[in-house]
């Protein structure tokens, strides 16, 4: 028999994440801070409406871009959060998960061979779906000293004469980095003289904890080249429901729109009616969780000062990514003897690019209570791991 | 600031000071400062313990009571109000809008002793027209607390 697979798909490699997650489904009593998802329940009021969608019959399809009452809602919130229009007929898309978006708008703008920039750290699907659309993935290693943020002169050092794409991913996981407004304005410089584009993942946005989030689309020039991609998974809490939207200019997103409407016909119906619900009520609950989240991180860095970890101070997503190179263990190694000695689950900064060597990715999407137990085992085991070191 | 701390100690008043300043991104002194005014302020009224009873060998019997009064000229409910909620056994009084006047939430050991509070000494006094009496057959939800389930975490253990 022929060899029925593609190349290019069986050259991908599995995430890194999937190997570790083996590992430690095996395991029944390990306590885990490896989750990159909310621990609340999507608010009730959403949920209601979603069951009430349901039992009014909407089971339909609907538009192939999404029911035109989301988009407008959606527009209505940026304008509200980031002062920016967008057109709810032609500019916006409902999609399944902010990683449909960003799939979609890869495959939609690249041509064979044209280069996407993705800075590292970063969330693991970037890479493989610039490959699965036949773009040339360009990896630009961020910096502990520079706070994990991009700088425009490592932009600058990246870009060639293929470059087409930045991939913006902030707030970020796995590192909780932000980009401030200073930030964002020294890297537009750079995108708009070099002509590129920007793919923008804000799925993180409301869970900054150093002021509002700033968006790049914001910024002068920048609405007309890039794509906004967000969601309702983290901001509430609505993981499972699969939905999330890009913004962007028309022309894009009209081809995006051509993808999605073959390849998947439209985003599940309940969860949009839910996330009309979501956008027209849910500020309160949005705020309730920042403010735990952010009681959470105040919590785990003051701990890791305690216990002696060096971590820079992340002020967004819900991630800290503390530093483990004092104790000579590859993040693997430490990763795996944590969850073999002590019964935790974390998950190795290189799951998220080999510039990750060294760190670790701790969620804080726990209560106060999970978080203590945790950190508990882990003082003790650095102890340990100091005292072997001696 | 006050908010914020009412909002944790409502969840759990044992907290210490330090893990609450670290939460906040506060000082201690601060902290400490605050719920000694709040306390006087009366805006602190004490650090109550949730207590499922249902689960302990306690019998204890709670009613809800509906009661319509008249009220007084110059005093309102105000009167009534306060020579009820002085029983011990009575563990709030609200005045409540719409068909009756004041809610009683009462605590005894059996239902006889409910009904005895009841008919000897509520529908006794003078400017009560009428009462309701309501017994609590289970609580599902109090204070903002479920307890009837614990809800586990069903998330995957490691995700991206």
């Amino acid at each position: 028999m022929r060899n029925p697979l593609a190349e290019h798909v069986v050259e991908i490699k599995p995430s890194g994440i999937r190997k570790f997650f083996d590992i430690v489904s095996e395991m029944k009593d390990a306590i885990s801070l490896g989750v990159g998802e909310p621990d609340f329940d999507t608010p009730w009021h959403i949920r209601d409406e979603g069951i009430y969608s349901l039992e009014k019959g909407r089971t339909f399809y609907t538009s192939n871009s999404g029911l035109k009452e989301l988009r407008m809602e959606i527009c209505n919130y940026i304008k509200r959060r980031i002062g920016v229009s967008y057109h709810f007929n032609d500019e916006v898309i409902i999609t399944v998960g902010g990683s449909e978006g960003i799939d979609i708008a890869l495959r939609a703008m690249l041509n064979p061979g044209e280069e996407v920039l993705i800075p590292q750290p970063s969330y693991v699907s970037y890479e493989p779906c610039t490959i699965l659309a036949g773009g040339k993935p360009v990896i630009i290693n961020l910096k502990a000293e520079n706070e994990f943020r991009l700088t425009a002169q490592e932009l600058r050092d990246a870009i060639t004469d293929k470059t087409k794409i930045l991939i913006l991913p902030f707030p970020n996981n796995p590192t909780g980095a932000i980009m401030e407004k200073a930030d964002l304005e020294a890297i537009a410089e750079v995108i708009r003289e070099k002509d590129i584009f920007v793919i923008s993942d804000e799925i993180y946005s409301e869970l900054s904890y150093k002021g509002d989030h700033v968006s790049i689309v914001s910024l002068p020039g920048m609405q007309e080249r890039t794509i906004l991609i967000n969601g309702f998974s983290k901001a509430y809490a609505m993981t499972g429901w699969r939905l999330g939207y890009a913004c962007g200019p028309k022309e894009i997103i009209g081809q995006m729109t051509k993808i999605h409407q073959f390849a998947i016909m439209c985003a599940p119906t309940t969860s949009q009616y839910a996330a009309v619900e979501a956008l027209r009520n849910g500020d309160d609950d949005v705020e309730m969780m920042r403010d735990a989240y952010n009681q959470r991180r105040r919590f785990l860095m003051n701990a890791f000062q305690e216990m002696g970890l060096e971590c820079f101070e992340p002020f967004g997503a819900f991630y800290v990514f503390p530093c483990i190179k004092e104790f000579g263990l590859t993040s693997e190694e430490f990763a795996t003897r944590f969850l073999n000695e002590e019964k935790v689950a974390v998950v190795p900064g290189t799951a998220f690019g080999d510039c990750g060597e060294g760190f670790l990715r701790i969620s804080y999407a726990y209560s106060i209570e999970n978080l203590k137990v945790a950190l508990e085992r882990l003082n003790r085991f650095i102890e340990r791991l100091r005292a072997e070191k001696k | 600031m006050r908010e914020k701390i009412l909002n944790i100690i409502e969840r759990n008043s044992r907290i210490d000071v330090h893990e609450m300043a670290v939460r906040l991104g506060t000082e201690e002194a601060l902290i400490v400062e605050e719920m000694q005014k709040m306390e006087n302020e009366g805006i602190i009224c004490g650090y109550h313990t949730m207590i499922n009873w249902e689960k302990t060998s306690e019998e204890k019997v709670t009613a809800l009571i509906e009661v319509r009064v008249t009220p007084q000229r110059g005093q309102g409910f105000d009167n009534i109000a306060e020579r009820i909620y002085k029983y011990p056994e009575v563990k709030s009084v609200y005045l409540i809008s719409g068909g009756y006047d004041l809610l009683v939430t009462l605590e005894g050991k059996t239902l006889k002793e409910v009904s005895s509070f009841v008919s000897d000494k509520l529908s006794t006094m003078d400017t009560v027209l009428s009462t309701a009496t309501h017994f609590i057959l289970k609580k599902y939800k109090d204070h903002g607390t479920i307890m009837t389930t614990k809800s586990e975490d069903e998330r995957m253990m490691i995700t991206p």
